[in-house]
């Protein structure tokens, strides 16, 4: 890696110095395009970040893809009923790598207000796995902002190479995951461990 | 129609409206009246929903007089009556073109089964269509006559009706910071309060 000093002193000298590893990473993190997707009442708040008040389109992440073989990020935003969830998991597998997923609002990261309800998951990370989450019932426009910026600074940092190189460089990890069945109560199973764990509770 | 049996239900609230109560082999031709008849024209039904009443203990108390140890008293005497609970499709209808309404119309199953049977009211106002099929998916009334009764909500292959005061959930508790209420004792028996040392 070179110098950071060197590196800005070659900079006002116009010569500009890169990796790979960080011209890839530039290039993804300002091109996340999601897909048009919303569950309930935190997608309104989707489609103002994406109007011209809040302009997603600064952060690259403004051209909604309608289908998920062209979209990179799923904004699970709202209520993930038990009958929508193996829906959401089929249109995560089939979207292409790399692909992240951000939780969008209280009842997709925990099930929120209806969390003892009898149709509503528990939140979006028993089946996939979340790389942002925002609180907010619903969140606010620049929450989202912010959460999307959040996921930038993580593909940014994201290594090529390693052991811990993400997902879609790793031929050994699956991209997809298992899609639940319905049950006579609730899904079948009810969570998937490979990515989620119930909270051990210290006393 | 002489034959009809309806009965005028009181309601204790500050609004104060009462609604029919009409029996189920009837409520069809009564309906048809209510939406046709010239001075009524109930050509929108609103809202269809459902209530469960389970079976309900009533006490009533009576003075009886009553001589216990050679001298006569006046005793309070409890009385238990047993009503056997019912499922109610509750309909609210208006009046589009002489602006008038609501009228309440309600008719009850003769018991709690499953799958109790009603009368669909869906080839009188199309509009009661989904919502019918709402009512069947969470309390199960077969509403009989319906164009295509199915689940609506819930998928099809589910056990049950969600709605109903006696379904018992699958027991899925995780930990909550506040919990209340049943929940609160849904965590007890999760996490058992364990002797601080």
């Amino acid at each position: 890696m070179i110098d950071e000093g060197l590196r800005n002193e070659l900079q006002k000298q116009g010569v500009y110095t890169t990796t790979l590893e960080e011209l890839y990473n530039w290039g993804r993190a300002n091109s996340v395009w999601p897909l048009t997707f919303g569950l309930a009442c935190c997608a309104i708040e989707m489609m103002a970040a994406s109007m011209a008040r809040f302009d997603l389109a600064r952060f690259g992440a403004e051209v909604f893809r309608p289908s998920p073989r062209q979209a990179d990020l799923m904004i699970v935003a709202g209520t993930v009923t038990k009958k929508m969830a193996p829906l959401v998991v089929r249109l995560y597998n089939q979207m292409p790598e790399p692909k992240y997923v951000i939780a969008m609002g209280a009842c997709a990261i925990s099930g929120g207000p209806f969390k003892q309800g009898y149709n509503v998951l528990k939140g979006i990370d028993r089946y996939l796995p979340v790389d942002v989450a925002i609180p907010g019932c619903p969140p606010r426009p620049e929450a989202l902002i912010h959460a999307i910026m959040t996921l930038q600074e993580k593909i940014r940092h994201q290594k090529l190479t390693g052991p811990d190189r993400p997902r879609h460089l790793n031929a050994a990890v699956p991209g997809e995951f298992p899609v639940p069945a319905y049950g006579e109560h609730d899904l079948e199973p009810p969570n998937n461990p490979a990515v989620w764990q119930p909270p051990v509770i210290k006393r | 129609m002489p034959e009809i049996r309806v009965e005028v239900l009181p309601n204790d609230c500050p609004a104060g409206e009462r609604s029919l109560l009409v029996d189920i082999a009837h409520v069809f031709a009564a309906a048809k009246f209510l939406r046709d008849d010239p001075q009524l024209r109930l050509d929108y039904c609103s809202n269809v929903s459902g209530v469960d009443w389970p079976d309900l203990e009533i006490a009533t108390k009576t003075k009886v007089k009553k001589v216990v140890d050679g001298v006569e008293k006046e005793v309070e005497e409890v009385m238990k009556t047993l009503r056997p609970g019912f499922l109610e499709a509750v309909y609210h209808l208006y009046s589009m073109e002489l602006k008038q309404g609501p009228v309440v119309l309600r008719q009850r199953t003769a018991n709690r089964d499953p799958e109790a049977p009603a009368v669909s009211l869906t080839p009188l106002w199309r509009g009661a269509e989904l919502q019918e099929r709402e009512v069947y998916d969470l309390y199960g009334i077969r509403l009989e006559g319906h164009p295509d009764l199915r689940r609506i909500l819930m998928w099809d292959g589910f056990k049950g009706f969600p709605m109903r005061k006696d379904y018992v959930a699958p027991d899925d508790f995780e930990y909550e910071p506040t919990p209340h209420d049943e929940v609160l004792e849904l965590a007890k028996k999760h996490y058992p309060p364990e002797v601080k040392a």
